[in-house]
């Protein structure tokens, strides 16, 4: 059984530190802070200018000025503080942020990440996310392992080298998609690695969905996080 | 010198002319001068080059100024909720500069701080930093941008003295400090107008020298793009 958004975000879960500070993109990284453990201290930061970003409010305590960078209405917390945009980014692009959760269209097996832009297509533009992927500590993506095209058919994700334009170069440490977990030795030379399955899925079924090489060393993962 | 304008046509006057740049703060429609914008669009004035975070919504914000076609480039990180921004660009109409949301921010700060380029490690390798000078620095690569200085700059803050000191609420500060900075004049709409000695000199995020003009909006729409409520536990 591959995971489901809820379990993927729950996997990502487990990269969280106690006193980390930590941004999460839109999407499936948005429900990791639905399982933050118990007991751990975790400040999120939001780059239109928040740190300790607390949960949606109540109906009729939404605050038209209190909003995080999906525009989505959100409220504070005690330890709540905010900031311009300039200080924001400094923050992430100073190296200040611990880590940051987001999603991505194809990732390579250097590290590359495209989740910008389709050529062809109206471009939204980029946002936050090449200055995250290019200053925080330590890149999470977390993803459909495959695309699934309207035609039924499934393109790979994970790739030898990204077709689409670059969000930035050698920038993610690990994938986390529905069929398993991979870290990634983007300074290095090491490649990608298949680290963790989700239950009921073989190390077969990710090749057969896989273009990118990667080295199979399950149990790795869980032996560094002991 | 009196800084307190009756109202945003009057803020405005004298200081708007076809084929300039603007910086309008705001990130999606928080915290936009949406009085200055609205006069600027009653202006007339066209062809302008306008730096925002976004580019509003059809009809809001930005939005209200993409719709009477006096932009004629915009410089943003991400521009997704406006259709009428897709039309006029897949039209041709309408030019777009895209810059990473942090790169953004910063060349605004260092217009404003008289820097004129500084390099960054975001976008290198990337489609944004093709025809840029690139540079190493103890052994890893960065990428050179310009600082960014505009002719005018339209700020929303939630309070202001008649001096031009201002304070922002929550995340409706984003953009708006640095704009404030990084222009030949700045136009800031404030909630609240109050005089010099009610705010907290320490508490001032944009000291009055950075803003000429002020005018009190009390009554500024403030809309919401996205409400996402919880339930009560």
């Amino acid at each position: 059984m591959a995971w489901t958004r809820d379990q993927m975000a729950q996997r990502a879960a487990q990269e969280l530190r106690d006193g980390y500070y930590v941004n999460l993109g839109i999407g499936i990284p948005t429900l990791v802070s639905n399982y933050i453990p118990e007991g751990m201290t975790v400040q999120l930061q939001s780059e239109n200018g928040m740190l300790g970003m607390g949960p949606f409010p109540l109906e009729g305590e939404e605050d038209p000025d209190l909003i995080n960078a999906g525009k989505q209405t959100i409220t504070e917390l005690p330890t709540t503080s905010y900031f311009s945009s300039a200080d924001s980014f400094a923050m992430i692009r100073g190296g200040h942020i611990n880590l940051s959760i987001l999603g991505a269209m194809q990732v390579a097996e250097n590290g590359d990440l495209a989740n910008w832009m389709i050529p062809g297509k109206m471009v939204k533009g980029m946002g936050g996310a090449m200055d995250l992927v290019a200053g925080v500590k330590k890149v999470v993506v977390v993803m459909e392992h495959s695309a699934k095209g309207k035609d039924g058919s499934m393109e790979p994700k994970l790739l030898h080298r990204c077709t689409l334009p670059l969000t930035g170069t050698r920038v993610v440490d690990m994938v986390i998609t529905d069929l398993g977990v991979f870290t990634i030795d983007k300074h290095g030379n090491g490649g990608m690695k298949l680290v963790e399955l989700a239950p009921g899925v073989t190390v077969e079924d990710v090749k057969a969905q896989t273009e990118a090489s990667f080295t199979v060393a399950l149990g790795e993962a869980a032996q560094k996080a002991a | 010198m009196k800084k307190v304008y009756p109202d945003a046509h009057a803020a405005l006057a004298g200081v708007i002319s076809d084929g300039m740049t603007i910086m309008a703060g705001g990130f999606g429609l928080c915290g936009i001068p949406d009085l200055l914008i609205e006069a600027i669009r009653d202006s007339g004035a066209k062809n302008l080059t306008i730096v925002s975070n976004n580019a509003g919504i059809d009809g809001v914000g930005l939005g209200v100024l993409l719709e009477t076609r006096q932009v004629k480039k915009m410089i943003s990180s991400y521009v997704g909720e406006n259709k009428t921004f897709a039309q006029q660009y897949l039209a041709g109409e309408l030019e777009i500069e895209f810059n990473p949301q942090g790169t953004l921010a910063e060349r605004i700060r260092a217009g404003g701080a008289g820097i004129p380029a500084f390099y960054t490690k975001t976008g290198y390798g990337t489609l944004i930093a093709e025809g840029k000078e690139t540079r190493e620095f103890d052994g890893e690569m960065y990428v050179m941008e310009r600082g960014l200085f505009a002719d005018l700059a339209v700020v929303h803050a939630w309070k202001g003295d008649t001096e031009g000191n201002l304070v922002y609420r929550k995340t409706a500060r984003n953009f708006n400090p640095m704009m404030a900075t990084a222009a030949r004049v700045t136009v800031a709409q404030v909630e609240h107008l109050v005089q010099p000695g009610e705010i907290d000199p320490d508490h001032i995020i944009t000291p009055g020298i950075f803003v000429s003009r002020i005018v009190h909006a009390p009554n500024a729409a403030k809309r919401i793009e996205q409400r996402t409520v919880r339930k009560a536990a």
